[in-house]
């Protein structure tokens, strides 16, 4: 199911990686370019919003994935009901809106991946990337993304590449690191942590990219 | 003076041991921490599960400043945190639970005995179920059925339709 993308394993720094054993960053690069989402990924959309049942959601957290992401909140000092998880974000969001609202298709590519895996994705700007990406803690008077950024707290974890922090771990990612208008290339990022089965994570990763790739051959 | 004290240091024995500094390791403590977090969670998601379709629980365990390493104080914070919410929970469905059953009672005992439970109304909020449904003791033909004592519980067919009932012919 992987072949047309390749998987690798991002850093995990020390004493993080001490703490928990099974933290693991999985990083993929595509090629892709934001833009508006074609009808079939639209389509998907509709369809998976009208599966989606009230009783899911709120049996959501009792599944062994967003239970996991759950626990791991807690463990990291996040509260799941203040800061939710990315499938019970997905999830609320569905209650609210009525469905999974379709915004262009970086967006909805992780959406997808966030409610068939459990598994979380993020898409970073893989130019602006400095070299191998992994999770530490933040350092002394650190700044997010380096320069202006915002302070960051000490000890936080940050996903980081060699010379910066490009984000808070399940947070706010630093300006000019996300996906734009300019992007080229996206270097895809999925969090596993105890509990979170290996397959799931590739599943997540793979799926995103599929969704990347609906409709390009049409528009080439 | 200074003498004095040259003196008495010089009476410690050069032979006794010195005490090592103690470092402790708080790798075991923290794995079992960590995994009681991961049970409590456990407990609280499947607790949630259980209340729905009730409201007003608190489900909120105060964060710790995350996403961050917490020390050891700060994990057993957590894990007490979940505990009391867990408690808190679980009694507070508990009182929940006996009400609701009573209320079950009642409504065997309106069906039966609507004359003896005149104008009283349950709802399914009061027996902790989702929906609208309510049953009502009500007079059949209004006032004669007062006046005769004409009882009889009416069960609704639910909750209204979102789009009302539509245009009229």
């Amino acid at each position: 199911m992987t072949a047309g993308i390749e998987i690798e394993r991002g850093w995990i720094d020390v004493e993080l990686a001490d703490e928990f054993p099974q933290l693991a960053l999985h990083l993929s690069i595509v090629e892709a370019v934001p833009r508006r989402s074609p009808p079939e990924v639209r389509r998907r959309l509709r369809i998976l919003s009208e599966r989606y049942t009230g009783g899911k959601a709120v049996n959501l957290r009792q599944e062994p994935i967003p239970w996991a992401y759950r626990v791991f909140f807690r463990q990291i000092g996040i509260d799941p009901d203040d800061r939710r998880t990315p499938p019970e974000e997905a999830a609320l969001e569905r209650m609210r809106s009525g469905g999974f609202r379709s915004r262009n298709v970086l967006d909805d590519a992780l959406t997808i991946a966030v409610v068939e895996t459990g598994v979380s994705v993020l898409a970073l700007d893989a130019d602006q990337v400095d070299g191998p990406l992994g999770l530490r803690l933040s350092r002394d008077r650190e700044r997010l993304g380096g320069g202006e950024g915002r302070a960051l707290s000490a000890r936080q974890i940050v996903l980081a590449d060699a010379s910066d922090s490009l984000g808070v771990l399940f947070g706010d990612l630093a300006e000019g690191r996300g996906v734009g208008g300019a992007t080229e290339r996206m270097l895809l990022v999925a969090v596993q942590v105890k509990g979170v089965p290996e397959v799931s994570v590739e599943e997540a990763l793979w799926m995103v990219s599929e969704v990347l790739e609906t409709g390009r051959e049409k528009r080439r | 003076m200074p003498d004095l004290l040259e003196r008495s240091s010089s009476a410690i024995p050069p032979s006794l041991p010195r005490v090592p500094s103690i470092e402790v390791d708080e790798r075991a403590a923290r794995g079992s921490l960590l995994e009681q977090i991961a049970r409590l969670e456990s407990e609280l998601a499947s607790l949630f599960c259980s209340t729905y379709p009730r409201t007003g629980f608190d489900w909120r365990v105060p964060s710790r400043g995350g996403p961050r390493l917490l020390s050891l104080v700060e994990l057993e914070r957590v894990r007490d945190g979940l505990g009391a919410r867990l408690d808190e929970n679980r009694r507070a469905l508990g009182d929940r639970t006996f009400v609701e059953e009573q209320n079950r009672c009642r409504i065997e005992q309106m069906m039966l005995e609507p004359d003896k439970h005149k104008w009283v109304r349950v709802g399914n909020e009061d027996i902790g179920e989702p929906g609208c449904k309510h049953w009502h003791v009500r007079p059949r033909w209004g006032v004669l059925g007062m006046l005769m004592g004409w009882w009889r519980v009416r069960i609704s067919s639910g909750c209204p339709l979102a789009g009302g009932r539509g245009a009229l012919p």
